[in-house]
């Protein structure tokens, strides 16, 4: 069971969470101009990564408050937590280790 | 203790244990015997217990296992598929025989491993798997027939084909399966509990004792947890002595040390069974299950589930013997070598004065002469030839103590069948594939096998630790390399469990486990630094050198006929009674690899996993595809390491404290007026108030009546409520809903949909505008949790610059409907605003008071009826509710339920979402288009509507069913189909959603999603029941009722 960094709580169990996905998808601006594939990527389409993934989380029983997480889908180790207002952490040496 | 101080004594009725030693044989010396002292038990004090009728006596201290044994008992169990006589064959918890099933009635326990239940006044037991008695099984006619059962039977017969399943099941459920189930709900209370530490210790032998105190010296919060009563570990049976003193001085000191440290909690009698990330151990503590029943007391604590979140972890979990695969290895008084020494040293028990030791390696060796030293007639045979036994110490210590050994040499056969009575040994050939020259048979009832040692890596593979295989020990132990260290599970494998047989570096190495674990990621200042000087000095102990000097390994004791080509089985996997010959059949069906080979033989699928089979499985396959143990595979450790009752993981969480209920502020009154109630999500909610006589039909037929008559008060508490504020609300909601709300006055209500972004409705409800930013949004009872999430989610991640904030105000509010003809005048009775048509017009809301209680009245309507909906603030929901009922009974008001809101609304069409939708159904598919604003540049879901799919015609479509007989109501689910075939498949357009008997209308009403039904209003089509009965309806628009929605109005 993960341990979870919440930005505003701390660590907590993964039972007070859930996952949500891909991070960082902003919704289109324009979706009346957009084909039906576009709409659809952007609808349906998400990564499926081995590896470092940027995912969002929302603290379901806690704070109630949505943040990001980049995790390795693989060994399940979380490099960092960050709030949606929060710049994008650097974790190159993370990633680095992860691909060696 | 040590072997100087064992005496023998001779039967008699007076001592525990021996008597029926005597009974058996009167006149000799029993086989078995009692002997002054054992380091876990007091042969002083007698235990009487009851075993398969019979009534026995053992000793405190005993396991069921060393009592039965110290009575002479062998034949325990039958084995799971061929039903043949098994006895005890290990002394812990792998155990894969001796399983029985402990007591009856409500405290009925099936598959207790008999090694593992401490022996307690009264405890009652019976063998399991065997009808009518274990000594006479009917089920053994299945070890006759095992040309029809061999491996992959079961596996074929799951996977083709499926209609002969049914044939066989009946079979199987009969002849398999171990113990009973209890049938009644279990008396016993557990708990759950939550624990924190900077070490976890696993195992409290030398190394994790010796990890234990260096990690508890640095300050560290430390956990040191054991499965077994007492600590000491393999000190509680070997020999071994420490600084010149028995193993169990330096124990004791141990222990009074660690006792007297804060920080250190010992837990006994506590199986560490699941290892999950970020150092996540799950833990079965058993707390009064070696205690009499009756002493049990009522209330008190059975087990407790431990859950502990460690910074770090020291495995120190020992490891497991290793059976030998020789032929009809599974009769009964096989056992593990080195359980013949626990039983002895630690139980006082003398399993046998006949024993033949079969080995591969030298631990067993001392087994030997443990047993000549107590006096038991003992014969050695070792698979290893003279030029391996060249030189070997342990050797010539037996030869010293006149024991015979016969190198070179394997038991090729077993005699007898509920027990041993010999065993014909003979000798190897120069490449070990099979035996000649004259064989030896040599009387005895016990064979101690050792194959060598698997270390028990169990908690390191659940923690997705790497194995490595060791060559010296022909096993896996943990890669502790820094490139496999597991990032989120820091941990550390110390004594046995790694590999490391000799005493004193599981010492030096559990004390280093221990030291590294505290001090890992505290900084250089982070704990004083922990000398390991004069803990322990010099160890000496008999064999633990030896036991890592294999020969080349024979994982096949050849037999006077090849493998599966005659009567002589070699079991690997005794609980699941998979022999070799089952290895060898995979591989010819080309089942390589060891996930196959598992599902293949059900080898390593038991309640014990495989303790004591998986690496000989391994090894087996590996020799029929001449390939080496690492490329077969290892198998995945998956938790628990034994079974965990589910009561514990349950814990305190049952009954009330499982699913808590949410109940209104006027629930009371309900139950004091004789509501029934259904569940609506957590909530418990009126169903229907029944009168003296009704039924629930008659009930609710009567309630939806006078709803449309008089009137009816529903409690409408349940419903999702969110309080929103802000000067951004209106844009907000105009990307939440699919209608306009920017033009919404103060004071007005309108219904919305909500949509995902796939364009298929979620929730609906009211939302009201209390004032210039400020909006009451109602939901679905069920929605309200998961809409207010949505609301959350867009803006905290999308949109967090707009100003809205959002409150759930579902539980402050109580909310009482007022529906029907007389709602306005009951109203009146109470409340001085002006209700009439002008002043306070549908879709509208104003605050006033019912009583002197502030109320806000919205008029809106679920039934199609002139309703209002009154919101008080939910301490004073019972005592509006009470007036609102008093002023009503002049005008015949009724109270309703949930059933008959669900008829009216269904009269009038207006849909529930979750019921007539399933998360597949768009506005327009509801007939709903008039909903979605052709305006508004954008809302969430829009862009979806005119995707190809959305935006097909013939989509399933919302309609109203009026079957052709007016007096059946169809089932909800049923399916849709214009062209009946004989029998199904069929092709299906579409299904009820919603079915009643409408009082008001005189007949039966549903409303149903069917394939481009909007188009086909007037056509009949047909429900196929699953019963085969076919019931025809036609199409019709889907309101029954005031299609013009006059009664809304005056
Ligand atoms: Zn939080």
């Amino acid at each position: 069971m993960l341990l979870i960094d919440c930005p505003w709580c701390g660590e907590r169990d993964q039972t007070e969470f859930s996952a949500h996905g891909e991070a960082h998808i902003a919704r289109p601006q324009n979706t009346a101009e957009l084909s039906d594939e576009e709409w659809g990527d952007y609808v349906f389409f998400r990564k499926n990564i081995k590896g470092i993934h940027y995912e969002r989380w929302v603290h379901d029983f806690g704070c109630r408050r949505w943040f990001n997480a980049i995790r390795d889908t693989a060994s399940d180790q979380i490099f960092a937590t960050y709030k949606p207002s929060d710049a994008v952490p650097d974790i190159t040496a993370a990633d680095k280790a992860s691909e060696s | 203790m040590n072997n100087a101080d064992s005496k023998t004594e001779s039967p008699g009725t007076d001592k525990p244990g021996t008597d029926n030693a005597a009974m058996h044989s009167p006149g000799q010396s029993a086989a078995w015997q009692r002997m002054a002292s054992g380091s876990s038990v007091d042969t002083g004090k007698v235990v009487h217990f009851n075993y398969d009728g019979k009534q026995l006596r053992g000793v405190v201290g005993d396991t069921l296992a060393s009592a039965l044994l110290a009575n002479g008992v062998r034949l325990v169990g039958r084995s799971f598929k061929y039903h043949r006589p098994r006895g005890i064959f290990t002394a812990g918890s792998e155990e894969p025989n001796a399983l029985v099933q402990l007591e009856d009635g409500e405290l009925t326990e099936p598959n207790t491993r008999a090694t593992q239940v401490e022996l307690y006044e009264g405890l009652s037991a019976t063998s399991q798997n065997c009808w009518p008695s274990v000594n006479f099984d009917i089920g053994a006619i299945n070890s006759l027939v095992a040309r029809i059962l061999p491996a992959g039977f079961y596996y074929k017969t799951f996977m083709w084909p499926a209609s002969m399943w049914l044939t066989y099941e009946k079979f199987i459920r009969k002849a398999a399966g171990l113990g009973r189930s209890p049938v009644v709900n279990d008396p016993d209370q557990y708990e759950q509990l939550h624990a924190h530490c900077d070490v976890l210790i696993v195992g409290a032998g030398p190394a994790g004792l010796a990890a234990t105190m260096a990690a508890a010296r640095t300050g560290a919060r430390v956990i040191l947890m054991e499965e077994q009563p007492q600590v000491g570990g393999s000190l509680l049976w070997n020999q071994a002595s420490i600084d010149g003193q028995p193993g169990m001085e330096w124990v004791k000191r141990s222990l009074s040390e660690l006792e007297a440290m804060e920080n250190v909690r010992l837990v006994t009698r506590c199986t560490v069974a699941g290892y999950y990330d970020y150092n996540f151990l799950t833990a079965l503590e058993r707390i009064s299950d070696h205690l009499p029943v009756a002493q049990r007391s009522a209330g008190s604590l059975r087990q407790r589930f431990w859950k502990i979140r460690a910074s770090k972890v020291v495995l120190c979990t020992g490891s497991i013997e290793r059976p030998l695969l020789f032929a009809d290895n599974d009769r009964p008084g096989v056992m593990l070598a080195s359980s013949l020494r626990t039983y002895l040293h630690r139980y006082a028990v003398l399993v046998t004065n006949k024993l033949v030791v079969f080995t591969n390696n030298d631990s067993a060796y001392a087994v030997a002469l443990e047993y000549q030293s107590a006096g038991a007639m003992v014969t050695l045979v070792d698979l290893r030839d003279d030029n391996e036994l060249a030189d070997n110490r342990f050797v010539q210590q037996a030869k010293d103590a006149g024991i015979v050994v016969h190198g070179g040499c394997g038991i090729v056969r077993v005699n007898g069948k509920k027990a041993i009575r010999s065993v014909v040994v003979g000798r190897l050939d120069a490449g070990k594939k099979g035996t000649s020259g004259p064989e030896l048979t040599i009387d005895c009832d016990t064979v101690g096998c050792s194959g060598g040692w698997n270390p028990t890596v169990h908690l390191h593979s659940q923690a997705r630790g790497k194995l490595q295989f060791e060559k010296s020990l022909q096993s896996f132990v943990p890669d502790q390399s820094a490139d496999a260290a597991v990032a989120i599970n820091p941990s550390f494998s110390a004594g046995a469990c790694a590999g490391q047989f000799s005493l004193n570096q599981c010492l030096i190495e559990g004390f280093s486990a221990g030291s590294k674990a505290a001090r890992l990621g505290l900084d250089s200042s982070g704990g004083p630094a922990v000398e390991q000087a004069s803990m322990f000095g010099s160890t000496s102990e008999a064999v633990g050198e030896g036991i890592a000097k294999h020969a080349d390994m024979l994982w096949t004791v050849p037999t006077d006929h090849p493998v599966g080509e005659g009567p002589r089985k070699h079991f690997h996997d005794l609980q699941n009674d998979v022999t070799v010959a089952d290895i060898h059949l995979a591989a010819r069906e080309g089942y390589l690899s060891v996930e196959h080979l598992k599902r293949y033989t059900t080898t390593g699928m038991g309640t014990d996993q495989g303790k004591t089979s998986n690496i000989s499985a391994l090894a087996v396959m590996a020799e029929i595809r001449g390939a080496q143990i690492p490329e077969v595979g290892t198998t995945t450790f998956r938790p628990p390491f034994t079974p965990v009752t589910l009561g514990a993981v349950a814990g305190q969480y049952t009954d009330d404290l499982f699913l808590q209920s949410r109940k209104t502020a006027i629930h009371d009154w309900h139950v004091e007026n004789g509501a029934v109630f259904e569940d609506v999500g957590d909530w418990k909610r009126p169903w229907y108030f029944p009168r003296a006589g009704e039924d629930m039909h008659q009930a609710v037929q009567r309630e939806v009546a006078t709803v449309r008559k008089t009137g009816g008060m529903l409690d409408a508490s349940t419903l999702g409520k969110i309080d929103l504020q802000g000067p951004d609300v209106a844009k907000f909601l105009e990307m939440i809903y699919t209608n306009a709300w920017s033009s919404l006055a103060v004071g007005k209500c309108r219904y919305g949909l909500m949509l995902n972004e796939h364009g298929m409705v979620f929730d609906d409800g009211v939302t009201t505008r209390l004032a210039e930013n400020h909006y009451h949004m109602t939901t679905t009872t069920g929605g309200a949790a998961r809409v207010l999430g949505w609301l959350e989610e867009w803006l905290q991640t999308e949109w967090p610059d707009w100003q809205v904030y959002c409150n759930s105000v579902t539980e402050q509010w109580a909310v009482i409907a007022l529906n029907g003809p007389v709602a306005r005048q009951v109203l009146q009775q109470c409340c001085d605003l002006d209700f009439s048509e002008q002043a306070f017009p549908h879709m509208s809301f104003q605050e006033g008071a019912i009583g002197n209680i502030p109320a806000r009245i919205f008029r809106i309507s679920f039934t199609g009826e002139m309703s209002f909906e009154i919101n008080v603030p939910a301490r004073y929901g019972r005592h509006v509710w009470e007036l609102l009922y008093a002023a009503g009974q002049q005008f015949d008001l009724c109270t309703y339920g949930t059933e008959a809101m669900h008829v009216l609304r269904a009269e009038k069409g207006f849909i529930i979402v979750g019921q007539d939708t399933d998360g597949t159904v768009t506005p327009h598919d509801l007939g709903m288009s008039w909903i979605v604003s052709q305006k508004k540049h954008d809302f969430l879901g829009k862009r979806s509507l005119s995707r190809s799919d959305t935006a097909r015609e013939a989509r399933k479509q919302l309609v109203g069913l009026l079957t052709d007989n007016p007096e059946t109501v169809l089932p909800e689910g049923s399916h849709l189909v214009s062209e009946i075939l004989e029998a199904p498949p069929m092709q299906t357009e579409g299904h009820v959603t919603s079915s009643y008997m409408s009082p008001n209308l005189g007949r039966s009403i549903a409303l149903a999603m069917i394939d481009n039904g909007l188009a086909r209003l007037g056509e009949s089509v047909t429900a196929r029941l699953m019963d085969g009965q076919l019931i025809a309806a036609k199409i019709v628009e889907p309101v029954f009722f005031d299609s013009k929605g006059e009664r809304m109005h005056d």
